[in-house]
């Protein structure tokens, strides 16, 4: 590795980790999806990387961990130790709008904005929800929910009635 | 080529480094916990939380086997899916859950051979014995047929769900983020058993007739969930738990809203019997779980070093 300042070296770092996807969606970067929560460099010149899970039993979190390693190993970063993070929790809020846009590209529906909850109990909510969910295929506003559980646990099932495509869609957490 | 080199085969990515992780029965992320502070805060005592930890993961582990038993058996592959789904997230939960119970006391992870690969999460998982298991019996119950396992996680979910919105606010910090990162899944699992079991309610004479007959077997074990129990008790003293019997309220209100909804009176059933006032929280089950411990433990046991 060419002598480079502590500043450099960390950017690199990160230039490194930003490229690296997720393996369930490849079309979007850790960045892209809110996952990358930090790169920095300790006081021993490891570079420690932060990733939070979007789902508490999300399997993509050990590919992620692997792939990270792997990509700033290649890069010539030896030392490289890459950290859970679980506080605050994942949001769907957190994927960018960049990611929004490639999801949208690859006939995957982006999630709308959270509602936030207000404090006391949490509401029931006995009728689904009908958003207004855009087809991914041919943009037709006609859809309609099918499954609020889908392939991934990030995922819901969609159709649309204007084109009859079967479409994914993130959901709001 | 003829390189051998980790980093540019295109296979590494498929096998982890780490010795460890490739125990064929766990999950390959070799520390769930990886670089969170497992410190305890002034005043709590670590066997404390350990126990109340496998308390909460246990619920989640053991409701986890019940819904993987569906796979294949749904009456429709999205149901399959949610089920699976829903399993998935509480898995995730119990993981983190045992994770932190093991960083507490490391004192309650059954002891493994010498070098045995098998993380701590995965040996309190697969190798403790049906006595040593803290979950609620309304958890372990036999799935029963659709309405009945809708019924079971319409209770399950409700109480779960309030019992993390207050978790939120431990003073363990890592108890508190799972159950943070908890309440947001727990929300879409409630309101899916929730409409199920409306659908099932408002269906035809034979959906009702089996939804009555689940209330029956499944609301027997709801009272359990609200039995407090004195480890809970002193971590309530010190602002790490929540005391179960305060959460009767929410419960009701929401299972009311279900039932009004579905044109149904609250069940009015006596509580499944204790054993000498001892009930699942203190390792006293059902004959249903050692089934199930069966099922889910012994390829594990029988293979304690099987690496892949």
């Amino acid at each position: 590795m060419p002598m480079t300042t502590a500043a450099d070296t960390v950017t690199r770092a990160r230039e490194v980790a930003a490229t690296v996807t997720d393996p369930e969606m490849p079309m979007l970067s850790l960045v892209d999806l809110g996952v990358l929560r930090g790169v920095h460099e300790d006081a021993d010149g490891c570079i420690v990387v932060t990733i939070t899970p979007t789902y508490s039993g999300c399997p993509a979190m050990a590919n992620m961990r692997s792939d990270l390693q792997r990509a700033l190993a290649s890069a010539g970063f030896d030392r490289v130790e890459v950290r859970t993070s679980l506080a605050p929790a994942w949001s769907s809020d957190w994927i960018t709008s960049g990611g929004r846009r490639k999801l949208e590209e690859h006939g995957i529906a982006p999630p709308h904005a959270v509602r936030t909850q207000a404090s006391g109990a949490i509401p029931l909510t006995l009728v689904a929800r009908r958003p207004v969910v855009q087809c991914p295929q041919c943009d037709s506003l006609d859809t309609e929910e099918t499954s609020g559980f889908g392939s991934t646990a990030c995922k819901s099932l969609h159709r649309c009635r204007s084109c009859g495509e079967p479409f994914d869609r993130i959901k709001e957490i | 080529m003829n390189r051998h080199d980790d980093q540019a085969s295109p296979y590494a990515g498929l096998v982890d480094a780490d010795a460890h992780d490739q125990w064929a029965f766990g999950t390959s992320f070799d520390d769930p916990l990886a670089g969170v502070d497992t410190t305890l805060a002034d005043g709590i005592d670590g066997a404390d939380l350990a126990t109340y930890c496998v308390m909460l993961a246990d619920d989640a582990l053991i409701c986890t086997q019940r819904l993987a038993q569906w796979c294949t058996n749904a009456p429709e592959i999205e149901e399959e899916l949610a089920l699976a789904n829903i399993g998935l997230d509480l898995l995730g939960q119990a993981r983190l859950l045992l994770a932190r119970a093991a960083a507490a006391d490391p004192t309650i992870v059954p002891a493994l051979p010498e070098g045995s690969p098998v993380p701590a999460e995965d040996a309190l998982a697969f190798f403790r014995d049906e006595p040593a298991f803290r979950c609620v019996r309304l958890v372990e119950l036999a799935n029963g047929d659709f309405a009945h396992s809708i019924t079971r996680l319409l209770a399950f979910s409700t109480f779960r769900l309030a019992a993390l919105q207050r978790l939120g606010g431990s003073r363990d910090p890592v108890l508190a983020a799972v159950a943070t990162k908890g309440v947001k899944e727990l929300t879409y699992h409630r309101d899916y058993a929730a409409r199920w079991f409306i659908t099932l309610a408002g269906g035809t004479g034979e959906s009702r007739r089996r939804l009555e007959q689940a209330i029956t077997a499944v609301w027997p074990y709801v009272d359990e969930l609200f039995r407090p129990n004195p480890v809970e008790q002193r971590l309530v003293a010190v602002g790490a738990a929540v005391d179960s019997s305060t959460l009767r309220g929410e419960f009701d209100s929401v299972v009311g809203q279900v039932f009004r909804a579905s044109e149904w009176s609250p069940p009015t059933v006596l509580p499944a019997s204790l054993v000498a006032s001892r009930s699942g929280r203190d390792g006293i089950h059902t004959q249903a779980l050692s089934y199930l411990l069966a099922e889910m433990q012994s390829v594990a046991r029988a293979h304690p070093t099987g690496t892949w």
